[in-house]
């Protein structure tokens, strides 16, 4: 199997603050990469570096063979082959549900506009938000929200599918309905890393689990091996905070 | 979802009871304030008609016949207020936009023009309008350049122009800079480029929240239009200006003063209009 993605010794700081330390990641095609951690630990800056929005200091991230931390590499273009679904939806709140889908298609991948509709109507469809397609953002709940923003990001088909806590901003009795997208996605086959603290979603769906920790990955294996039989002191450390909060 | 309110409900008497003492407070309140305006207007006008002078001004400032008989050309020169506006308008929504975008690019290339764009708002904004119309109207024409008209109406308005892009620029770029960044992540992080970024996510979010503003400087440039009468424009200003230089009579100066009036108040109420909305839209959005 070939990786999608790989991640060698990233390092980045903001000011005098080290985020990321001599980081390393694989992730190859059609598995799921599940990220835990504190928060603080770099998931999101991590997540956000592989999409360009904040630039490295050090290292070298490869996406398909290709170097993208390549100052030269041309960043739209990257993004494009990527999907990122944000902790606060961040849907457009001047455009419709279908027009949120429809932008990036008919923008950046340049389709027809009939044929962008088409499948954004497909997709809606899928996920149960077909009635929605013309209301505004603000009207639907956050789960639905959350569904749209990723369904926004699936129109552009992307190669890698970037998950930040998604689920965080969401009243509990919503979070299922979002899950349950990543889990039809993982099936689908979809390459995804994920950043959550859903741990029981994170067993179900991991290929791996990572387990972050002031700006490194202190210890990775398969959900069962790091959730359930962690060998480190500072992962059982906080999974048993985790336990006490009840979220495991 | 609200649910659907039952049409088999009537009042219980309690609630009876509230409603009654509920309407006999706002007729109450109602009557106070009805008295106290009264009150207050009333004393307003008894003194001013009361005073030693009143029978003098109200002959010089407000002579009913010869208001009817100016009106006509006052609302001639108010045509030229209003061409003024709107022509003025346009030019400058379309200078302004370009001046706020130029101040929030990053784009190397783009570089002088940010400086020349911040030079030319702190210039603008800063210098006195009376001041910017006497220089163009003057100054201008001294230059003796072929090609540029040295018609006042066309100078009042470039300088008018000139001084209100640089206001309605910073009112623009207020609106781009107040779109939080993560409307911009998420429109990067689908593949848009920066310029698509702007066009289709942050300008149109942004204009949407300036529009109170921008027509409260709309309304301002109405009234100053008023300004380029210095420079011998027959606006509404300057028609009253002669008018009462001929009879010492300042009564086509209120009715100026009048149909300004009956523009502008309507337009400051849909401005306020249009500002509560918008408030309502926001905590509505803050409630989610």
């Amino acid at each position: 199997m070939a990786n999608v993605l790989e991640l060698i010794d990233i390092r980045k700081s903001f000011g005098d603050e080290l985020v990321l330390n001599q980081l390393s990641l694989s992730v190859p095609e059609h598995t799921a990469t599940v990220l835990i951690g504190a928060s603080g630990s770099g998931k999101s800056t991590l997540l956000r570096c592989i999409n360009l929005l904040e630039s490295i200091d050090d290292g070298q991230i490869f996406l398909d063979g290709d170097e993208i931390s390549d100052p030269l590499i041309n960043v739209d273009a990257v993004r494009r082959k990527l999907g990122m679904v944000f902790q606060s939806f961040n849907l457009f709140p001047h455009k419709t549900v279908l027009e949120n889908i429809t932008l990036a298609p008919i923008k950046v991948q340049g389709k027809k506009k009939e044929e962008a509709i088409e499948s954004a109507q497909k997709l809606l469809k899928r996920f149960d938000l077909a009635d929605k397609a013309d209301q505004y953002p603000d009207r639907l709940s956050g789960g639905q929200q959350q569904r749209v923003a990723i369904i926004r990001s699936l129109a552009c088909n992307p190669r890698l599918l970037l998950l930040d806590e998604i689920t965080s901003a969401l009243d509990p009795v919503l979070v299922n309905e979002v899950l349950s997208i990543v889990r039809d996605l993982k099936s689908d086959g979809m390459t995804m890393v994920l950043a959550t603290h859903e741990m029981g979603f994170a067993t179900q769906v991991a290929d791996e689990v990572c387990f972050l920790e002031s700006g490194n990955i202190l210890e990775r294996g398969s959900a069962q091996e790091v959730l359930h039989s962690p060998k480190n002191p500072k992962t059982q450390e906080f999974l048993k905070r985790v336990h006490e909060a009840g979220r495991l | 979802m609200t649910e659907r309110v039952n049409s088999a409900w009537s009042p219980s008497s309690r609630e009876a009871e509230r409603a009654i003492a509920r309407k006999r407070i706002s007729r109450k309140q109602g009557l106070i304030a009805i008295v106290s305006s009264v009150f207050v207007i009333g004393t307003l006008i008894a003194i001013v008609v009361s005073s030693p002078g009143w029978e003098v001004v109200k002959k010089t400032f407000f002579d009913i016949d010869y208001g009817r008989e100016v009106l006509p050309t006052v609302i001639a020169g108010l045509w030229i207020n209003l061409q003024l506006t709107f022509i003025g308008g346009a030019c400058i929504g379309v200078i302004a936009l370009g001046l706020a975008l130029m101040r929030t690019t990053k784009s190397p290339a783009l570089t002088p023009f940010r400086f020349l764009a911040t030079a030319y708002v702190d210039i603008f904004r800063g210098a006195p309008l009376i001041l910017i119309i006497l220089l163009v109207g003057f100054g201008v024409p001294a230059l003796r350049l072929t090609g540029i008209s040295s018609n006042v109406i066309f100078l009042g308005t470039v300088a008018v122009v000139l001084t209100y892009s640089a206001y309605v620029a910073e009112v623009i770029r207020s609106g781009i800079l107040s779109i939080h960044p993560s409307q911009r992540a998420a429109a990067r992080s689908l593949g848009l480029t920066s310029g698509q970024t702007m066009r289709y996510v942050v300008l149109p979010q942004a204009i949407r929240r300036v529009v109170p503003p921008l027509l409260n400087d709309f309304v301002s440039l109405l009234k100053d239009t008023g300004l380029v009468s210095i420079l011998g424009v027959t606006d509404a200003v300057r028609a009253a200006q002669i008018n009462s230089s001929r009879t010492f009579n300042y009564t086509p100066y209120v009715v100026a003063a009048i149909l300004f009036l009956f523009i502008t108040i309507p337009m400051t109420r849909y401005t306020d209009r249009a500002i509560r909305q918008r408030t309502n839209a926001q905590n509505s959005e803050g409630a989610i």
